[in-house]
């Protein structure tokens, strides 16, 4: 039966690949079939704790083997987390995508093309960096502590990461026939890569942003108008990243014929978290590589900033079946974990639905969606990638944050430090080390994402800064 | 095919049984629900029928339903109650009721726009509750609930469930929910005998749209365009083609919805085979752009009136 179904469906939809097409070709027998089966007893017990908990929680049998993880499953899912939470109209557009994809990442031309963009035009590989006067910073009194390491993906071309998915999507576009473009950005670093490669490869590009991003960021604004984008405001709801994101969204189910809609994270529905995810896996299988060169071995300690959480995402890949290698992701606590003003999904947030996946997300009892703070714009994000809920649940990844000064001192420390002014949701990773280094036997390989540089963010750092040293002028003059 | 053909025929055989019922309700007993006059109210009298039977019932009568959309809690949720009576009285078949949400990811401006009215004046789950208990038992018509999936989630899809079943919901639009991720839902849904409704739309594949309807309960909300909710200039011919296609895959009523605005959508629809037509954002902006709670009801009691009268 299967095989006939999954026949249908490629005659229909030209999609023998996409999961869901063979499961909506099941047609009546199988939902039939799955009225009338007995409710399984796995199920049963799951709703019986619904009234408290509001969503199941992770599978009782799991693989303790990281490998024998479906990351994702064929529905999409880590899991519980990930799947397709989206209007009807743009399941079509997503299985063609996920087919796409599938097909791409098998074709050794596309794949070329795509090394090739990525070596000349975005600049990769990009180092990794010994910071040898950070790691001298944490060494203790008696002269030990950890060797710290700094993956530049600040710089590649536009300055972070994000350029890596946007090039392989934009390429994807190109093949699906899609000449329209279409991003929602919060910093404005995802808007620009965009519109970077849209004008490198004569695509159209429209960018959402919050009308109050787009305050805080001109200087992003301005240059993705340069790079010949379109930058249309977003009035809605708080008028920041998650209504760009809702309002790309509307576009892309009005337009979806004649658009490609580049997610910038490895958030949205299945297969934006593991299509993003592997567009950024190179940052993680460069990491392995030059270890090998520079040490001979694996890092002990991967550390990234999570917003939505492409970057740790791109780090972590490559090396969860590693269980050996820990992985920690850095979130934005802002004011405070107890403020009500923060950023930190994993570690404050609660299951639910956002933006087509299943993740947590910061709500309140009703399930509306909290607006929430980082002086950081890419981390000011009420959901984060379903898969980093998965490897948290799972207990393979860790969660900590950190708050808006913390990342300041950082941002300011590595600037001092090393030459590398950070991104402010860089900084993020950079101040945990605060707390991590002292708990590391002597040597240990800490590599940190740099995942970009903090010229945009210069400006907010002046007004913090700024705040900080006049508060301590009236501090010594009422001294 | 045939079946088609046949609706078409009754629904105008009895155009003038239609008219007849309008001219009564347009002399002045607009809080009274017709329904109640008809010979078929008296079987239902005791229970509000669900949306299937509702559809059952207007088939037999050769009637199309119509099924307003407005949004709980906007402008406050004591002039949603008075508009879930008018639109009861002026004919409304089944009403669509939005529960606000602060990310509408299928909505348009104006719904949106509601969603963040109510929500701005506080509208919470419980109070739309409350409301519900008391004005359900004086409506003669089954209310369908319109909510995204996270504030389900977030209390729990089987407590959800209960608790509208409770205050005497019968149905239930999830617009982000697509088929795949409805397995949890439908199997408690039908648990509480509450009809899940699912949406096909101009981009869903024939052989998905028919495991679609297959699943779908109450009936099948054929989304009219590609897009989000909103009023739009016309309809699309092609829904004509996809009423067809789908009243080939199932017996099951079919209701139109999206861009549907102005009684000339609603008859052009009707005209191609619907059983149903929904109305959102132009009800919803009628309650929104008022210069009172009470010009706003006024307005939708004019509004609803002139589609009934198209459906005629």
């Amino acid at each position: 039966m299967a095989s006939t179904a999954t026949s249908t469906a490629t005659c229909r939809l030209s999609n023998p690949l996409s999961s869901s097409s063979s499961f909506s070709s099941g047609l009546p027998v199988k939902f039939n079939k799955f009225i009338a089966l007995p409710t399984p007893v796995k199920a049963f017990s799951i709703s019986c704790t619904l009234t408290t908990d509001p969503v199941p929680a992770a599978p009782v049998s799991m693989d303790p083997d990281p490998a024998g993880w479906q990351r994702p499953d064929s529905f999409g899912r880590f899991g519980i987390f990930g799947g397709k939470y989206v209007p009807e109209t743009l399941m079509f557009a997503l299985s063609e995508l996920e087919t796409a994809f599938h097909l791409l990442s098998r074709d050794q031309k596309f794949q070329e093309e795509l090394a090739g963009i990525l070596k000349d035009y975005v600049g990769r590989e990009s180092p990794l960096y010994f910071a040898e006067r950070l790691s001298e910073h944490y060494k203790g009194p008696n002269g030990e502590g950890p060797d710290i390491y700094l993956k530049r993906e600040d710089l590649n071309h536009t300055g972070a990461h994000k350029i890596n998915n946007a090039v392989a999507q934009a390429l994807l576009a190109k093949h699906l026939g899609k000449k329209r473009i279409i991003a929602e950005t919060g910093a404005g670093q995802h808007g620009v890569a965009t519109a970077t490669v849209c004008a490198r490869f004569g695509l159209q590009c429209i960018i959402y942003m919050g009308a109050q991003d787009m305050e805080r960021q001109a200087l992003n604004v301005f240059r993705m108008r340069l790079l010949g984008a379109e930058v249309r405001a977003v009035h809605s709801g708080t008028a920041t990243l998650k209504d760009a994101t809702s309002e790309a969204i509307r576009d892309w189910v009005t337009n979806v014929e004649t658009t490609h809609y580049i997610l910038g994270s490895v958030a949205g529905p299945h297969p934006y978290p593991m299509m993003v995810r592997e567009f950024h896996a190179v940052i993680g299988k460069e990491t392995r590589k030059q270890a090998l060169e520079k040490w001979g071995g694996k890092p002990d300690v991967l550390v990234a900033c999570v917003g939505g959480g492409s970057n740790a995402m791109g780090l972590f890949h490559e090396f969860v079946d590693d269980k050996d290698v820990r992985l920690i992701g850095v979130e934005a606590a802002g004011f405070g974990l107890n403020s009500g003003k923060h950023a930190a999904t994993l570690s404050k947030g609660e299951v639910g639905v956002l933006h087509g996946a299943m993740s947590y997300l910061l709500q309140d009892e009703d399930g509306q969606i909290i607006e929430p703070h980082s002086i950081s714009a890419g981390l000011d994000y009420p959901g984060v990638g379903p898969e980093h809920s998965f490897l948290k649940d799972a207990g393979r990844a860790e969660y900590y944050s950190v708050t808006d000064e913390e990342a300041l001192e950082a941002f300011k420390r590595l600037s001092q430090l090393e030459g590398i002014i950070p991104a402010l949701e860089t900084s993020h990773a950079l101040a945990y080390l605060e707390k991590l280094c002292p708990t590391l036997p002597d040597g240990t390989k800490v590599v940190i994402n740099c995942s970009g540089r903090g010229d945009k963010d210069v400006h907010t750092a002046i007004k913090h800064l700024q705040k900080e040293r006049k508060m301590n002028d009236e501090k010594s003059i009422t001294k | 095919m045939a079946i088609a053909l046949k609706s078409t025929a009754d629904f105008l055989h009895l155009k003038k049984h239609n008219l007849a019922s309008l001219s009564r309700l347009s002399s002045g007993k607009a809080f009274v629900s017709t329904k109640r006059f008809t010979p078929m109210a008296t079987v239902t009298t005791a229970t509000t029928l669900g949306l299937a039977d509702t559809f059952s019932k207007l088939k037999t009568q050769g009637k199309v339903a119509l099924i307003p959309y407005i949004t709980a809690g906007d402008p406050d949720l004591s002039t949603t109650t008075e508009a879930l009576k008018v639109l009861d009285s002026c004919g409304a078949d089944i009403i669509e009721l939005g529960v606000p949400y602060s990310d509408p990811l299928a909505d348009g401006p104006v719904i949106q726009a509601a969603a963040t009215r109510s929500l701005a004046r506080g509208t919470n789950f419980n109070a739309i509750l409350s409301m519900l208990k008391e004005v359900v038992p004086e409506l003669s018509c089954p209310i369908a609930l319109f909510t995204y999936y996270n504030p389900i989630l977030k209390r729990g899809v089987e407590k959800f469930l209960s608790t509208v079943k409770d205050v005497g919901i019968h149905g239930l639009v999830v617009p982000d929910v697509p088929l795949e991720e409805t397995e949890i839902l439908r199997r408690e849904a039908l648990k509480n005998k509450i009809e899940l409704v699912l949406l096909t739309t101009p981009t869903t594949p024939i052989d998905r749209m028919k495991a679609i309807v297959e699943a779908s309960e109450g009936f099948v909300y054929l989304v009219s365009s590609i897009g989000v909710t909103g009023a739009r200039a016309s309809v699309s011919d092609r829904v004509q083609t996809l009423i067809g296609e789908i009243k080939e895959a199932t017996t099951k009523p079919v209701a139109v919805g999206f861009g549907i605005s102005k009684p000339e959508h609603v008859k052009q629809v009707a005209g191609w085979g619907a059983d149903g037509v929904i109305v959102g954002s132009a009800m919803v902006k009628l309650l929104g752009e008022a210069e009172s709670p009470e010009d706003g009801l006024k307005a939708l009691e004019i509004f609803t009136k002139s589609l009934k009268s198209a459906l005629a």
